[in-house]
């Protein structure tokens, strides 16, 4: 029952704070860069505007791939709120990415294509990392359920410092940020033009970014399992952990693809795997 | 049907120099850096005509990029509006002599609102712009009327054919 009400209200607020959180990202962002920036609503603007706007249909397949994406992202993070399997979780969000690819692929363009690849690299990127941190939530908190591993008075942080670094290497890859935006940027409007959203435009884009909102909201919720013995330590990890991401966003430059893929493979082997092997001699030596 | 107009706050602009002597462009970037920032009033400077709404272009197009500039019009999707800026995409400026040039942008397609000046200064571009969003908003308003009457005259046609 828990679950079911926290899968709709994820399912109805994700949204709605995605939206606010990504305001306020491009207003500190704005600061950052000596800038008065947009106002706090400007997302919702944005969206607002890419729905009224007359709808440009390459094929009619990119609407469909993109439909399913909003609703894989939104099926995970809605599966993650309810306390799910983390592992069934990871798999509904990647099979949301190979629906965004496949709706890139859909079209014959050649910006379009170059993004779907870039998007490919950076899922082999991030992935091996969180499956690792499913693993690393698993071995401290016993059970793969988020349910399980939120409820866990143990904290979790302490067991995984290498796990938890690992996975904020690749939160700047998922949430899109600087060094690693290589598929499409927050910023780059014009490099190699948008990359995998090239091709989408209207009510289609719109619908990529609402998914974008409920990824972030998910992957934040992410971030704050490693906290979840003491709430409000959480919270503030979650903070701080985001404007950390914006900073690394303004202070870096764009990587190339292949530094990108290293980057994300190099933080699962060794602030990962090292963790993970560490912990497992720890608990073996203990039991 | 939506009454909200979103569009208005969030123009998404691509800039286009067809055949200018890139005095108006450097203008038109500067109106991005911290001194204008025009993010506060939600623009953007987008690379890709779908995601446009406002085509600011300038220079007075040369033989070579008229077909790029109809295609990258074509490619905007309804509503958007079209600013020319600087002399040059007005009347050719002082290329309008030139064997090669079509002497404005209005030559190829159709034109919204002119900026005037060689070059023109990033307030008047703003000004333009925001000029712009005006005639933006009521393309808007035009284009779901035509929407509704579409949809209107379908139902009836439905209904015809029901009885
Ligand atoms: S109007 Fe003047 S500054 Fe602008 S492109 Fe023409 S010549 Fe250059």
């Amino acid at each position: 029952m828990n679950g079911l009400i926290g899968a709709v209200l994820f399912l109805i607020l994700a949204p709605i704070a995605g939206g606010l959180i990504a305001g306020i990202d491009r207003k500190i962002t704005a600061r950052m860069q000596g800038r008065v920036g947009p106002p706090l609503l400007q997302p919702f603007y944005d969206v607002g505007k890419l729905f009224e706007k007359e709808n440009v249909v390459v094929t009619t397949a990119q609407n469909f791939y993109v439909l399913a994406y909003l609703v894989f992202i939104a099926l995970s993070g809605a599966l993650f709120f309810a306390g799910g399997d983390l592992l069934l979780i990871i798999f509904a969000f990647t099979l949301a990415h190979v629906f965004l690819v496949l709706g890139a692929y859909a079209v014959h363009s050649p910006y379009s294509h170059i993004g779907a690849e870039r998007e490919l690299i950076q899922v082999m990127a991030y992935e091996p990392m969180i499956i690792l941190a499913a693993v690393g939530l698993y071995m401290v908190g016993g059970s793969f359920y988020v349910a399980d591993i939120a409820a866990a008075t143990v904290p979790a942080i302490l067991y995984l410092p290498g796990v938890f670094l690992g996975f904020a290497v690749i939160l700047t890859i998922k949430l899109r940020k600087s060094p690693f935006d290589i598929s499409t940027s927050h910023h780059a409007h014009q490099e190699i033009v948008k990359g995998i959203t090239t091709e989408f435009s209207g009510s289609t884009l719109g619908q990529v970014e609402i998914a974008h909102w409920y990824e972030n909201i998910f992957l934040l919720g992410f971030v704050y399992l490693f906290f979840s013995w003491n709430p409000v330590i959480g919270v503030a990890a979650v903070a701080v952990t985001y404007v950390a991401e914006i900073f690394v966003d303004n202070v870096t430059a764009r990587v190339r693809w292949q530094a990108a893929l290293k980057s994300g493979w190099l933080a699962a082997a060794v602030l990962g795997l090292v963790n993970l092997a560490i912990l497992s001699y720890m608990t073996i030596g203990g039991a | 049907m939506s009454t909200m107009a979103f569009l208005k706050r969030s123009p998404w602009i691509l800039h286009y120099d067809a055949s200018s002597c890139n005095g108006c462009d450097i203008e038109v970037l500067a109106c991005l850096t911290p001194l204008y920032d025009v993010e506060r009033f939600g623009i953007i400077n987008t690379g890709n005509p779908k995601h446009a709404d406002i085509l600011l272009i300038t220079g007075g197009i040369n033989s070579q990029n008229r077909p790029v500039v109809r295609n990258l019009y074509e490619q905007m999707p309804e509503p958007k509006v079209v600013v020319a800026i600087g002399a040059c995409a007005a009347t050719g400026g002082i290329f309008r002599e030139c064997y090669n040039i079509a002497g404005g942008v209005d030559k190829v397609i159709p034109v919204d609102v002119y900026v005037p000046g060689c070059a023109a200064r990033p307030e008047q571009i703003i000004d333009g712009v925001v000029k712009a969003l005006g005639i933006l908003e009521e393309k808007r308003e035009k284009m779901t009327g035509k929407a509704e009457i579409k949809e209107g005259a379908r139902h009836a046609a439905e209904a015809g054919e029901g009885t």
